[in-house]
């Protein structure tokens, strides 16, 4: 308990010393971007307007020959996504991505930005691409607005998805990565990937966690490791 | 206004020019402040007197009866906060509403259950988001202080029978309030009809300028200010009115009652053709809210496999100004909690548009949207992995429905 109390007193002196002196000028031009954050940036409504890699009929999809196909999300989220990649076996690279999409201007902008960083240059490594974090992406969207930043992760959940399936169909079932989720709250079954997937979604403080997901309800002794997680994804995806 | 179609007349409305014109000398000429003693002040008070006057002419209440606010979400707070504070002495400190009111509503609500001890039950609504009277009957309890439910829905546009929940109210001695924001301008609000005992408008929906609203507070209702200073309006909001606002108010709310007969029967002519045009050229669409207690200005219609954010970006980009509730456009990325509460699986919730006519609503600008919308459906359709059939998401009755309305529209 005495340990929590300092890591929390710690953080709150270090946001009152951090707020004024570095951020001022960011902090303003936050807030006048996120007045405007519903228009997204050109490179969004470029990618937006006119999806790279798609494919568009069904025909199509059956006619795609693929070393690996990956799906996350489903209708029921707003969000789901399947990725397709070619793998040339020689160089370990991936030569040709497509993907279908169902979700928002975002989540479309966002797939389609990351099949052509895949793709250009002849391709990326399988082990570089594994390394794809989705500020990568955003980066190269120029920007998107925080809330939309979920967008870009399922993105990249996909792409994980198509390479696992491709290891899994070469026989490279070692350099599978599995993503095993771990139980925070004991009573509630909540694992460290729903509090990501709330933080995801805009949570900052536990409250706004609990809120989405009701961890600690019951189980009280998992907050103080629930705090960590929410920092924890909070650095990972919005740098702090 | 170029060639921008504007659809999204919930969301808020042009100023009226004659409104506009109205309001004009009340800025630099006759700017005095009501509570002065001297002829400027005399002015000023004489115009806020005849607004008040107007507005509770339209209203069938008293001048007092009339408290003119900043917005809607400040009336609705005023009623809220200020009815539960006034009964702090007695023992009634429940609160019933429904599951699809407007955040004003919903949030204040939550603060009151969570700070001041309130108790809340939240009604669920029918398939047509209705508060059925049944419903309100077996909730309503003796410690029941008031009853808030909205007059029309801002996202389905569908319209409740207050008279007939009101009466439920009244007999368990309970207050009703209602949120009349998306009514104000378009239906009846006769608070004797009603029989209501507190009422919401606002102005940015009945082609008023934004940041005024009013409060219909009964004459007998205890009730307590939010703003405290030097008791304007009644006491119950401090401040010194701003005359300007309130005289826009007045003479938009006055003009769209006069004027609401005929426009809301060209409305609604306009919503039909929208309506079926959609459901009938679209395939895998349905209507959302009641097919006709609702108001005439809304349609809301989900689109199936696709998301209701891409949909908006694709109008936008042909100039055409709608809105969704689901998903991504608000700051939480769940579904708009009006579609969820219409007891649809969450497959069906995300693609849901809302298009709100207004009176500057012309024919074309209709058929603007019926030729584009198919399109840009089928675009995004063609990028989505997602493919449901209507019978997985509906259940049967509503498919009857559609099925009926889509045969008229053929």
């Amino acid at each position: 308990m005495i340990e929590l109390k300092t890591e929390q007193a710690d953080a709150s002196t270090e946001q009152l010393t951090r707020k004024p002196t570095v951020h001022a000028d960011v902090q303003a031009k936050q807030t006048a971007k996120e007045m405007e954050e519903w228009f997204y940036t050109d490179v969004v409504k470029d990618h937006f307007f006119s999806p790279r890699n798609i494919l568009r009929t069904t025909q199509e999809v059956e006619n795609y020959k693929h070393d690996g196909m990956g799906m996350v999300g489903s209708p029921a989220c707003g969000d789901m996504m399947k990725m397709w990649i070619k793998i040339d076996q020689a160089s370990d690279k991936i030569i040709d991505c497509k993907w279908q999409t169902f979700g928002c201007g975002s989540a479309i902008a966002s797939t389609s930005m990351l099949s052509v960083m895949l793709t250009e240059n002849g391709g990326m490594k399988l082990d570089q691409a594994l390394h794809l974090k989705p500020q990568d992406i955003v980066k190269r969207l120029i920007d998107l607005p925080q809330r939309k930043f979920h967008c870009s992760v399922l993105g990249d959940k996909a792409l994980r998805a198509a390479i696992n399936d491709h290891f899994s169909k070469s026989g490279q079932h070692s350099r599978m990565v599995i993503e095993g989720a771990k139980v925070i709250d004991k009573i509630l079954k909540i694992t460290d990937k729903d509090i990501e997937e709330a933080v995801l979604e805009g949570a900052v403080t536990l409250e706004d966690v609990q809120k989405k997901t009701k961890v600690g309800a019951q189980d009280k002794s998992c907050i103080p490791e629930v705090e960590q997680l929410i920092r924890f994804y909070r650095e990972k995806f919005f740098g702090g | 206004m170029n060639n921008e179609i504007y659809l999204d007349h919930a969301a808020t409305t042009a100023v009226d020019p004659r409104v506009k014109t109205a309001m004009d000398k009340y800025w630099t000429e006759e700017f005095g402040n009501p509570g002065s003693f001297h002829t400027a002040g005399l002015r000023a008070l004489r115009a806020l007197n005849n607004a008040r006057s107007a507005v509770a002419k339209i209203l069938n209440c008293a001048p007092e009866e009339v408290i003119f606010t900043g917005s809607g979400t400040e009336s609705t707070n005023t009623a809220i906060k200020g009815v539960f504070r006034a009964a702090k002495a007695t023992k009634k400190n429940h609160i019933i509403t429904s599951t699809v009111e407007h955040p004003a509503v919903l949030e204040t609500l939550e603060y009151l259950e969570k700070y001041e001890g309130a108790e809340v039950t939240r009604l669920a609504v029918n398939k047509h988001g209705q508060i059925e009277p049944a419903e309100l009957e077996k909730a309503i309890r003796p410690e029941t202080l008031l009853v808030s439910v909205m007059y029309a829905n801002n996202e389905i546009g569908t319209i409740n029978r207050i008279a007939e929940l009101s009466a439920i109210a009244k007999k368990n001695r309970a207050l009703f309030h209602t949120d009349a924001c998306q009514a104000g301008g378009v239906l009846d609000i006769d608070v004797k009809k009603l029989g209501i005992d507190l009422m919401t408008i606002n102005g940015s929906k009945l082609y008023a300028p934004k940041g005024v609203g009013a409060l219909y507070v009964r004459r007998g209702v205890q009730i307590h200010p939010l703003i405290h200073g030097g008791g304007q309006e009644n006491r119950l909001r401090s401040g010194t009115e701003n005359i300007p606002l309130i005289v826009g108010f007045a003479t938009a709310l006055e003009f769209a009652q006069q004027e609401r007969g005929p426009e809301n029967a060209r409305q609604t002519v306009l919503r039909e053709k929208l309506i079926k045009g959609v459901l009938g050229s679209v395939p895998k669409t349905f209507l959302n809210g009641h097919p006709t207690e609702r108001l005439p200005n809304n349609v809301n219609i989900s689109f199936l496999d696709i998301e209701g954010e891409a949909l908006l970006l694709m109008m936008n980009e042909h100039g055409i100004c709608a809105s969704t509730g689901s998903a991504c456009t608000s700051k939480s990325l769940d579904p708009s909690h009006v579609i969820l509460a219409l007891g649809l699986p969450y497959e069906a919730s995300h693609g849901s548009i809302r298009f709100t006519l207004g009176k500057y609503t012309t024919e074309q600008d209709i058929n603007k949207v019926l030729e584009v919308l198919p399109g840009i459906v089928k675009g995004l359709r063609s990028i989505s992995p997602v493919n449901l059939r209507m019978e997985d998401v509906l259940p049967q009755e509503r498919l009857e429905e559609l099925k009926a309305l889509q045969e008229i529209a053929k």
